[in-house]
């Protein structure tokens, strides 16, 4: 009898508390609906995101572009911010986990109402993002250069989609080297994949050439062994590498072992930055050619400036790959589209950015121009590595817009 | 009454364990968090369902899987493919070069929908694959180990590997899987909009009851003649088996059951996140599954629960507030609860938690502060009459 009286009695207490949560909860709701379009701003501060690995394995490729998007907020911020507001950083780890991306990316628009969030490196963490961002009519400004088959109205692509970087690059490994065979060689994901589908039907159809090996090796593979053997027995003329991260290191380790040096072999990658060489050693990758749009050897003075001033906050021994200077336009292209617009409201900014003319000027790669399907214009270049870690710049195309979705090649 | 009250509830004691936690999570959190925090909170509940599988298959069967995020990734998986073929109807698909099959796998040059995907576009198939792939999928792994006695460290080796060679075959299979991104962009189930607000706070409620349900229905298990034949199992196999009983059929049992409610687990993460990927199914996610109940209590099915929440509750504010250096915090987290309370959290309640549950069983507390007080006034009154 008395336990059912207790039971009872809880029922009451679930019942009338659950009602109460109830009424609580619909107060939350519609408190925050009016403030949907409310973005973290002030007078005097407008609030930012950055949202990038600080742990996990790709804490090493994502620190530099979290480093360059503080330095250019920096900057912003010393020449007198934004329509008169400094721009106050909240930062979040992405931990190299994609759900926590998604966590993250809610925490920054949903809770501190961010007007902007720089961040994302791999495509299956800005994969993980993208819906949030989306569904809370966010802005993200995403830095790497990737496979592209993707435009969404909330995201600025300030990378490279996989057009620009690979055609002009094999047009000039074509016309320099007469190469005629390719072995393709990747990690298992959907950019190498997506990369390498575009090349092979460059190769095959507007080149002529032919592709003499494909293939792909897992995430964190570490044995090449068999691959460099297939590569002996067909002798391509030019290695198409798209190998990434720690695999990286024992790729160019095992290929040096096995005596595929640049004497003798022509071999391009499309996954190799500053960032990545540390690792790999300079040594072990000498006269290997690298595609990309950003070289921190590049001779113009807005790069010289740029490094000056990086090596200033960063310290001396740091070096500065691809994404890190893309990801370095991210703030001084949203300060840009934020002006024109003469508000932070993301409709606004996004409006003045898909007008196609958004220039940067001082972009430490040259110059770039935002394209209305929200890519950058940008031009390739084709170097050279050197012992030291450094490449120097051999080829450099026109400036090429960006296809997102390119006939053709899909 | 009796019934529900010693086998569901687990007697007294264990009625007010859940009280607590069903005070906590139907009442206490949804009302004193905004739907973010909520909405993580009930990511941290899918979870859950892995440790309580984990108290079953570990703390009773006293078999460890440092698989079970194999289970969780395919119940999740499951969901996955249903939301994702709603998703990718034929008019927002339009810009593909075959609309109407999933953006992935027409990135990935497939012309038309793999004949595995065909059922998932029904729902009912979907509830019943959801659990029962995951089923099926631990008998077959369960039947040719445990018939084969194979057990202890070996059997966890082997469920790590598998966790590894599952998500290998995800990632490379990427066309038919999505790959390392997983199945992204899910929007609507049945045509309602999941990641609405108003949904948020239903699939909020909804995983918070099929959890109680999942703890419900463990009790009954481990309250039954096989709970007990489990234990026994734990302890001594030897005799088990030699008292006529096929020690290898139960552990099948409990593997194939602890897989299943995992899985649910999984579907709801899906449901609530709006993506699976397979960094849900390798040999992390399963480690920190262990973790979390290892930190609860493995023992205890209400004490994994609150592991899971402290876990990842501490993942997240330490991640927010120190995000440089936040893994320190949390390896310190997991050093002091093993070497402080190595039975868990629920052992620290086992501990000095009687003292609460006495109080509030006996409604004692009145009663002590009652006679305390009347104590009080008596000596007075003797004082007084002295």
């Amino acid at each position: 009898m008395k336990s059912k009286f207790l039971l009872s009695k809880w029922r009451n207490v679930l019942g009338v508390a659950l009602g109460v949560t109830m009424a609580a909860n619909l107060n939350i709701a519609t408190a925050a609906g009016a403030n949907t379009t409310g973005l973290a701003v002030t007078d005097k501060e407008v609030t930012v995101g950055i949202l990038h690995s600080l742990t996990g394995t790709m804490a090493i490729s994502e620190t530099g572009a979290q480093e360059a998007e503080k330095l250019a907020i920096k900057q912003i911020n010393e020449s007198g911010g934004i329509l008169g507001r400094q721009i106050k950083i909240i930062q979040e780890d992405g931990a190299s986990d994609w759900p926590t991306f998604a966590e993250k990316s809610r925490k920054l628009l949903v809770k501190d109402k961010v007007a902007a969030v720089f961040g994302c490196w791999t495509s299956a963490s800005r994969k993980a993002a993208l819906p949030v961002f989306e569904k809370e009519n966010g802005l993200l400004y995403y830095p790497t250069f990737y496979e592209g088959l993707e435009q969404s109205k909330n995201v600025i692509y300030t990378g490279q989609e996989a057009t620009q970087q690979i055609l002009a690059g094999l047009d000039w490994v074509k016309k320099e080297k007469k190469a005629k065979t390719f072995y393709l060689i990747g990690s298992d994901y959907i950019w190498p994949r997506t990369s390498m589908k575009i090349a092979r039907k460059h190769i095959e159809k507007v080149l002529g050439g032919k592709v003499v090996g494909e293939e792909y090796k897992p995430l964190g593979n570490t044995q090449f062994g068999s691959t460099i053997n297939k590569i002996r027995l067909k002798k391509p003329d030019v290695i198409y590498a798209a190998v990434v991260g720690g695999s990286n290191v024992a790729w160019f380790k095992q290929l040096k072992a096995a005596g595929i040096t640049s004497k003798k072999q022509t071999l391009l990658t499309i996954s190799v930055t500053e960032d990545e060489v540390l690792g790999i050693g300079g040594e072990n990758l000498e006269g290997f050619y690298s595609i990309m749009k950003y070289f921190q050897s590049q001779d113009n003075p807005n790069n010289k400036k740029f490094v000056k001033a990086f090596k200033e906050m960063w310290g001396d021994d740091s070096v500065i790959g691809d994404v890190t200077q893309a990801a370095y336009l991210g703030p001084w292209l949203w300060k840009a589209a934020v002006e024109r617009a003469g508000s932070f409201d993301v409709d606004k900014v996004v409006a003045e950015s898909e007008k196609g003319d958004i220039e940067l000027k001082t972009a430490p790669e040259g110059y770039v121009k935002l394209h209305k399907n929200h890519h950058l214009w940008s031009k390739a270049r084709v170097a050279k590595w050197k012992k030291d870690g450094q490449a120097e710049v051999v080829f450099t195309s026109d400036l090429i817009e960006p296809d997102p979705f390119p006939k053709g090649y899909q | 009454m009796n019934f529900i009250q010693e086998r569901l509830l687990g007697g007294k004691n264990g009625m007010i364990g859940i009280a607590i936690l069903a005070a906590l999570i139907f009442i206490i959190l949804p009302a004193t968090l905004d739907l973010f925090r909520l909405n993580l909170v009930g990511k941290y509940l899918t979870y859950a369902f892995a440790a309580v599988s984990l108290v079953l298959l570990w703390g009773y069967g006293g078999i460890l899987s440092l698989g079970q995020g194999v289970f969780f990734g395919l119940g999740g998986y499951a969901m996955a493919m249903f939301l994702k073929l709603e998703a990718s109807d034929p008019e927002s698909t339009k810009i593909q070069s075959t609309p109407g099959i999933p953006d992935f796998m027409d990135w990935n040059q497939l012309t038309e929908l793999p004949w595995f995907w065909e059922p998932f576009s029904s729902f009912g198939f979907t509830t019943l694959a959801v659990i029962l792939v995951p089923g099926i999928f631990a008998f077959i792994i369960g039947y040719s180990m445990f018939k084969r006695r194979v057990g202890g460290v070996y059997f966890a080796i082997i469920t790590q590997i598998i966790a590894l060679i599952l998500t290998v075959l995800i990632v490379g299979q990427q066309g038919y899987t999505g790959g390392i991104n997983g199945i992204t962009d899910l929007k609507t189930l049945n045509g309602w909009d999941i990641r609405d607000d108003s949904s948020k706070y239903i699939l909020y409620f909804v995983n918070a009851i099929l959890l109680f349900g999942v703890i419900f229905l463990s009790r009954y298990v481990l309250t039954s003649k096989f709970g007990r034949l489990l234990l026994a199992m734990k302890d001594k196999e030897d005799r088990v088996r030699f008292s006529g009983y096929d020690v290898s059929n139960f552990k099948i049992f409990v593997f194939v059951l602890s897989a299943m409610i995992a899985a649910i687990g999984g579907a709801m993460f899906t449901l609530q996140v709006g993506f699976m990927s397979p960094s849900f199914v390798g040999i992390v996610p399963s480690i920190e599954m262990v973790i979390f109940a290892a930190v609860g209590g493995r023992m205890s099915l209400i004490g994994v629960v609150y592991g899971t929440l402290l876990v990842n509750f501490g993942k997240t504010m330490f991640s927010e507030t120190f995000p440089e250096f936040w893994l320190f915090l949390m390896g310190g987290l997991f050093i002091a609860v093993v070497m402080y309370f190595p039975n868990g959290l629920a052992g620290l309640w086992d501990k000095h938690g009687y003292k609460l549950t006495n109080c509030i069983k006996n409604l004692q507390c009145v009663n002590v502060a009652k006679a305390f007080i009347d104590s009080k006034r008596k000596t007075k009154v003797d004082v007084a009459n002295d």
